[in-house]
């Protein structure tokens, strides 16, 4: 079995996988990192974003051993120094999750988005959160949760 | 003094857990020595097997075991069972077929359950899957509801004509002499449409067997981990109750999925003895397309008969439910006591008439589905309503208010008891909210774009907080459907509550803690709410049907006894009398006098026991209460939706959506909401999106997938406007009625009836999908020409 060697939320980690074992795998049952999670086998539902290297991916999309020498940040790896992430007090603020299954998903795809696009509006972030499902919310306070942190970010950085 | 905990939007308490990614879901959880499972499934919707061969399987690398349904008949193990005794009209039991956890002669969906392999990991249970060799002798195949009872095949020998029961609610001869005096009759064929539940979190569990004690624990992602146990115990004769630990943790959505006992979780467990070591599986979405329990499947044909006037006078439906290959744990009660028993809407209905045909198919088990037979009659109610006043060319709102229910309680035809309501209220409010009178300009405006504009009322009211135990066992439930709850104070003052109500996304942790620190005057950190265990919660029937309110109505009553006991004990140590003790703001006082103890001082006293008699009062502070909720709640309100349609492409747009809902007194508004705004996604989901179809020949899902089975995405959706009205319920002390269906069970209706008035059509079925719209534009031109 080949070894892989990589970063997770800081700490430097390695393993031996099959080469099949998808990075989401190799998060949740090497590293017992079950924050991110596995709603479907097609790539769809979003569950298990993570960042690798800076940028969101799905994590079932992806082998571990594709991932050898990467940046990867799990939704255990946001919060800094006991504090929440932007997004994370966010999506408390605003009620944007329930029975908190795509969560991780979300938040790590709404980090991303804010990253990448200065000016998010309601249009934006629906048609952004395309890769992402959830079933209880219908999406409205995930929406304004986006809409919500995006704009703190924003006059954080101004 | 700061504002009420009660009604406040307080922030959920369990969402740090979710958002630093510490949820602890089924899959989450590893047991030492865990094994992994794969169940083989059938490919098959319906053959004879004919050959079972899991020689090659066993010898797989990393194989701990492969069972098969031989080895669960060998042991004995009964088989799932359906719960609700529906009787037909002619007097005869349902004719239910036999649903062994693992199939032993024939298959009778694409999915149905055929062995377990066991291995060291998933990879190679899976791998040794593929090598389990089954000969099969394919049968025809029916999966269309209004086919199967003609079909030339039988699915279970116990049912001819694939018949479950022919059931009938209602005054057949009444109705008959309404029809008969009628000026006129609407007629209104529909479908309602298979719907796939998909919760995000797939089913999963982790059974266990521990040789020390001879005890089994399950860890399963189940909405009422009780009731699991139960039936796991009392029918199925895995291990007796005491020896059977049922833990229901972090659940990720349910929606009703997750009320069912499954073969995957009997079989994890029975095999956990057999292999000596825990077992854990995890569906893949596939398989749980094809095997969750789907929802709704109706097809009816309705009539309403109505005087010279507009005023209705009588109702009649014929329905056809599709209940799949096997009767699921409630499937039998969602088309009838769920369903018949909503059909006088909000309207003043004198007779009504239902006949409803169960039948077999070859499908996956249909059973509750957020809603569950209310949705199925909302949606024909709302649908020929909404047409009626169409052929008599009213306005839909004056129409409807002529036949509103106006005074209660109000004795409908079929059963239900409207204990109190307001529905013009709530009419009045949504129509302000979505700017009804503005409409005609907006569609005007609409037309010269070239678009057709639409707009769809739905005035429902539904049943839930399941249920009075009597009433429900009289109609044939098996259980009762009371609720338990047990406080503990500690002797530093926290309290520990433990709920049979489980939580997976309603917030029950902060809303059960709103109740009780508002209640005692302590703050909601003091309160931990605890749920989803067998071996701490004392009993539970779980949380569906929008039944919390019967879960904190139980809560509210314990609080009742720890207060008159926390009383007595602070009259011994403030020397008064216990007539004189007034607890207020979480201060036990003696009236009139400035003599007091805090809540955590009478607490400590409790349990010290040094200042009461102990003969006379029992030391410690902790009460439990099993509550019987003494009638259904009505939630009843009006959705508005307003659509566009372009006719180019067949595409629907949800311009705007209005919701104006009466849930009594609420408890967390934001909370309230979410559970609103959630159950609208999925009613607007079936109406222009969902739907589960089954190839007619082979049997086969079609829709199998997210690439296929569209769900609802965030751009999909609109933002909605949500009001709300209260008129307090009178049958629980909170004044609360349930929440989380009412989105669902209303949205479809007012879609179906805004896509109806924009297209010119009568009858079109969900979902609007654009190339079913575009067809249909098409044919009314084509026919037009």
């Amino acid at each position: 079995m080949p070894s892989v060697t990589m970063t997770v939320n800081g700490q430097a980690v390695s393993g031996e996988v099959e080469t099949r074992t998808l990075l989401v795998q190799f998060l949740r049952e090497n590293l017992r990192l079950t924050g991110t999670h596995v709603g479907c086998d097609t790539s769809q539902c979003g569950a298990c974003v993570v960042h690798v290297n800076g940028k969101a991916v799905k994590s079932c999309t992806m082998l571990t051993v594709q991932a050898e020498g990467a940046q990867v940040t799990t939704i255990e790896g946001l919060a800094k120094d006991g504090k929440l992430h932007p997004v994370q007090a966010a999506f408390k603020e605003h009620h944007g999750l329930q029975c908190g299954f795509c969560t991780p998903g979300m938040i790590m795809t709404a980090v991303d988005m804010i990253r990448r696009i200065p000016n998010l509006d309601e249009k934006t972030i629906r048609s952004e959160l395309e890769g992402n499902l959830c079933r209880c919310t219908g999406y409205q306070n995930i929406v304004k949760a986006i809409d919500a942190a995006s704009k703190e970010m924003k006059g954080a950085h101004a | 003094m700061t504002a009420p905990i009660i009604g406040s939007a307080v922030r959920r308490k369990e969402d740090y857990r979710f958002i630093t990614g510490q949820g602890r879901y089924t899959d989450d959880i590893n047991r030492y020595g865990q094994t992994h499972a794969y169940f083989v499934r059938s490919p098959h919707a319906h053959a004879k097997l004919r050959g079972i061969d899991t020689s090659a399987a066993r010898a797989a690398k990393g194989v701990v075991g492969v069972l098969t349904g031989a080895d669960l008949a060998a042991d004995k193990l009964g088989g799932l069972i359906c719960g609700w005794m529906i009787t037909s009209k002619d007097g005869t039991p349902m004719k239910a077929g036999a649903h062994p956890a693992l199939a032993l002669d024939t298959v009778r969906y694409v999915g149905d359950h055929i062995a377990i392999v066991i291995a060291e990991t998933y990879a190679q249970a899976k791998d040794a899957a593929e090598l389990v060799k089954i000969e099969y002798e394919e049968l025809p195949v029916v999966v269309d509801p209004s086919h199967a009872q003609a079909a030339a095949t039988q699915i279970h020998a116990e049912a001819p004509r694939n018949t479950i029961y022919q059931w009938e609610i209602g005054n057949k001869p009444e109705t008959e002499a309404a029809f008969a005096k009628a000026a006129q009759i609407v007629k209104l064929d529909l479908t309602n449409n298979r719907l796939i539940p998909n919760a995000m979190e797939p089913r999963a569990c982790v059974g266990e067997y521990d040789d020390a004690t001879g005890g089994y624990t399950l860890y399963v992602t189940s909405q009422n981990p009780h009731v699991a146990r139960l039936v796991m115990s009392a029918f199925i004769g895995i291990a007796p109750e005491h020896k059977l630990r049922v833990v229901a943790p972090d659940v990720g959505g349910g929606f009703g999925s997750k009320i069912f006992i499954y073969a995957e979780e009997v079989v994890c467990t029975w095999a956990s003895k057999k292999v000596r070591r825990p077992i854990k599986w995890t569906a893949e979405r596939s398989e749980s397309f094809l095997s969750d329990a789907h929802g709704r499947d109706h097809v009816t044909h309705a009539e309403l008969a109505l005087d010279a006037d507009a005023k209705m006078l009588g109702l009649r439906v014929k329905t056809i439910a599709n209940l799949g290959a096997y009767m699921s744990t409630f499937s039998s009660s969602v088309p009838t006591y769920l369903y018949g028993t909503l059909l006088s809407g909000q309207y003043d209905l004198p007779a009504i008439y239902a006949e409803v045909d169960a039948v077999y198919t070859n499908t996956a088990p249909v059973d509750a589905y957020r809603g569950a037979g209310r949705p199925e009659a909302t949606y024909v109610i709302e649908r020929i309503v909404e047409e009626a006043a169409r052929q008599l060319k009213l306005d839909p709102v004056a129409f409807r208010r002529k036949n509103f229910v106006r005074t209660f309680p109000h004795q409908t035809p079929v059963i239900m008891n409207y204990d109190a309501g307001d529905y013009d209220a709530s009419l009045d409010a949504a129509l302000k909210l979505a700017d009804y009178p503005g409409f005609a300009a907006r569609k005007a405006e609409a037309k010269a774009r070239g678009k057709l504009r639409g707009i769809g009322l739905s005035t429902y009211i539904e049943a839930c907080g399941l249920a009075p135990s009597a009433a429900v066992g009289s109609l044939g439930a098996g259980v009762g459907l009371w609720e338990s709850a047990e406080v503990r104070v500690t002797p530093t003052g926290g309290v520990e509550v433990f709920t049979g109500a489980h939580s997976h996304g309603q917030g029950h942790e902060t809303t059960f803690a709103q109740v009780v620190a508002g209640r005692l005057g302590i703050p909601m950190e003091n309160v931990e709410i605890i749920h989803g265990d067998t071996n701490s919660v004392q009993f539970g029937m779980g949380t569906y049907g929008s039944r919390a309110a019967v879960g904190l109505t139980a809560v509210s009553r314990a609080l009742d006894k720890i207060e008159a006991k926390a009383k007595k004990i602070a009259a011994h140590v403030l020397e008064a009398s216990a007539a004189d003790i007034v607890f207020e703001n979480g201060e036990f006082k003696v009236a009139g006098t400035d003599r007091k103890l805090a809540f955590h001082e009478v607490a400590l006293n409790a349990y010290v026991a040094h200042k009461f008699p102990t003969s006379e009062i029992e030391p410690g502070l902790k009460e439990s209460v099993f509550h019987d909720p003494t009638n259904f709640t009505f939630p009843a309100g009006t959705h508005i939706c307003e659509v566009e349609i372009d006719p180019d492409t067949g595409v629907t747009v949800v311009v705007n959506f209005t919701a104006v809902d009466d849930f009594g007194n609420v408890i967390n508004p934001m909370i309230v909401e979410g559970q609103v705004q959630g159950g609208i996604a999925q009613g607007l989901g079936q109406a222009l999106l969902e739907h589960g179809v089954y190839d007619k020949e082979s049997g086969q899902l079609i829709t199998g997938s997210y690439m296929d089975y569209a769900m609802p995405r965030a751009d999909d959706l609109p933002s909605y406007k949500l009001g709300f009205t209260v008129t307090p319920c009178p049958s629980n002390p909170l004044g609360m009625k349930g929440c989380g269906e009412a989105g669902a069970i209303a949205s479809p209706a007012a879609v179906m009836n805004a896509v109806t008035d924009a297209l010119g059509l009568k009858e079109f079925d969900m979902p609007a999908t654009p190339s079913r719209v575009w067809a249909a534009i098409h044919r009314t031109r084509a026919a037009a020409e």
